[in-house]
């Protein structure tokens, strides 16, 4: 398995066929504490760069873009009990979603840790 | 209070700014200034409050003076008494234009010598302007900070460093003096609770704000809670709930009217406001309850069936009680306690209920009540 991320702080890990995505730690930073948050139905086809998740924090809503094109296998039905997670464990149980990657190609243009936690420490 | 959370190049700092960064806030562009929108999170800076007691920094509030005798010339821009108004007693009420329409909403306190106007960041400018095209003489004290000591224990913390303050009542206040500062403090507040506002000099700001801090009681708050509290206590925020689109009759608060104007008339849009308030308005503000855990937010469109019957002007997740909440304009036909109504958001309809604000019990100090 193989964890990527994107310049918009989602991170994804890739096992063969299939990504789990989520946002990160830095990001569900940014956000506060999260509320709400509403993931694609299995069998939702995203494309890279589209939105496909919405978290709701306290204060305002943020749109979650697929960092991949693929179809939607399975939700992560924790969140809808506890939101919360995805503050607590954003980088772990606080998963958006899992889906099957229609391009592997578009993981080239994608960061690797050390590369993201670079870009974060920067910013 | 209209916000802006866009960066802006010409941004403005504030007399605790220094401080703010110190504690670790988050800071954003609010009305023109750095401000901070949270310290260690919304939610528990927000349930804190309510426990204990919150400091805000409030300072991008617009404080002004007038002269005292100038109190019949104010009355011709906003429907409250002020020239029967007490010494030490604040008055809430509204800078109207010639339809009834909300210019802001402010506070004015008569004073030994003056009267102390406390107006929006956003709008304080176009305040200024409007005060003065009436001919008064507008003192805007920008020398001044502004800071908040809201929640249950504020009165036992504030009165540990400013013995008396605790005599006040709420929509009272007084001069004190801290530390050899002179400082101006009321009971009120924006948060639904027990609380004081507290003018002080800009140059004793940070003193005044590390002692409060330095209280068991207080912990520093954001502009996030200050938005979730003033929601739950059914406040309207200018700029989102209050506009010049909307009347005092629509938005509720009719009692900002005095018993003496009414009879009287004689403020910017006074026909129009007392058809309103005699007969009703054609849309009022009514808070709403909405089922499940997605926050219906400013914008979202109101639903009874299939027609459109208003639109959602704040709204979001409430922490006291663990729901969304939202304030909307509907049409008066379906602001009724009690009343079904559906909000559309992203393309869901959620089922809401038209419900009595505030949402949750205010906690005030009144005159002549026993606490």
């Amino acid at each position: 398995m193989t964890l990527y991320f994107t310049t918009d702080h989602e991170w994804l890990n890739v096992e063969g066929d299939t990504a789990t995505v989520g946002i990160t730690d830095y990001a569900q930073g940014q956000l506060g504490d999260v509320v709400f948050v509403e993931v694609p139905a299995p069998g939702t086809v995203v494309a890279k760069g589209k939105e496909a998740a919405v978290v709701e924090s306290v204060k305002a809503a943020s749109d979650v873009y697929s960092p991949v094109s693929g179809t939607v296998t399975e939700a992560n039905a924790a969140l809808e009990a506890d939101p919360a997670l995805v503050n607590t464990a954003a980088e772990g149980d606080g998963w958006f979603f899992k889906l099957t990657l229609s391009d592997k190609t578009e993981l080239d243009g994608l960061m690797d840790v050390a590369a993201y936690r670079a870009l974060v420490a920067a910013l | 209070m209209a916000e802006s959370y866009a960066t802006d190049e010409s941004v403005q700092t504030l007399p605790l700014d220094a401080m703010h960064r110190r504690l670790g806030a988050r800071m954003v562009t609010f009305a023109g200034y750095a401000m901070p929108i949270q310290f260690e999170g919304i939610i528990a800076e927000h349930l804190w409050t309510r426990a204990h007691a919150g400091l805000f920094d409030v300072s991008h509030m617009g404080q002004l003076l007038l002269p005292l005798a100038q109190g019949v010339s104010l009355e011709a821009v906003l429907p409250g008494d002020i020239v029967g108004l007490a010494e030490g007693v604040l008055r809430y009420s509204l800078l109207l234009d010639d339809k009834g329409g909300i210019l802001d909403d402010l506070m004015v306190t008569r004073r030994a010598r003056d009267l102390y106007l406390v107006v929006n960041g956003a709008v304080k400018t176009a305040d200024i302007a409007t005060l003065r095209g009436v001919g008064l003489d507008v003192a805007y004290r920008d020398d001044w900070a502004l800071l908040a000591l809201q929640g249950p224990e504020a009165v036992a913390a504030l009165e540990r460093l400013v013995p008396g303050v605790s005599e006040l009542r709420f929509m009272r206040a007084a001069a004190f003096v801290w530390s050899g500062h002179d400082l101006w403090v009321s009971r009120s507040g924006y948060t639904g609770e027990d609380g004081f506002e507290i003018s002080v000099p800009a140059t004793a700001a940070e003193a005044l704000a590390t002692a409060l801090l330095a209280q068991p009681e207080v912990k520093p708050i954001g502009l996030g809670a200050r938005d979730s509290l003033r929601l739950e206590a059914g406040l309207p925020l200018y700029g989102h709930d209050l506009d010049p689109g909307t009347t005092p009759i629509e938005a509720g608060l009719g009692f900002a009217i005095s018993k003496r104007r009414k009879l009287e008339r004689g403020f910017p849009g006074a026909d129009i406001i007392m058809n309103q308030l005699l007969g009703g308005a054609p849309r009022r503000r009514v808070g709403l309850v909405v089922e499940g855990k997605l926050p219906a937010r400013e914008g979202a469109a109101v639903f009874a069936g299939t027609e459109m019957v208003g639109t959602v002007t704040s709204g979001g997740f409430a922490p006291s009680l663990g729901m969304p909440i939202a304030m909307a304009y509907v049409a008066a036909a379906h602001a009724a306690d009690g009343t079904a109504v559906e909000i559309e958001v992203r393309g869901r309809r959620l089922a809401a209920t038209v419900t009595a604000m505030p949402f949750r019990q205010k906690n005030y100090v009144r005159e002549g009540v026993v606490a």
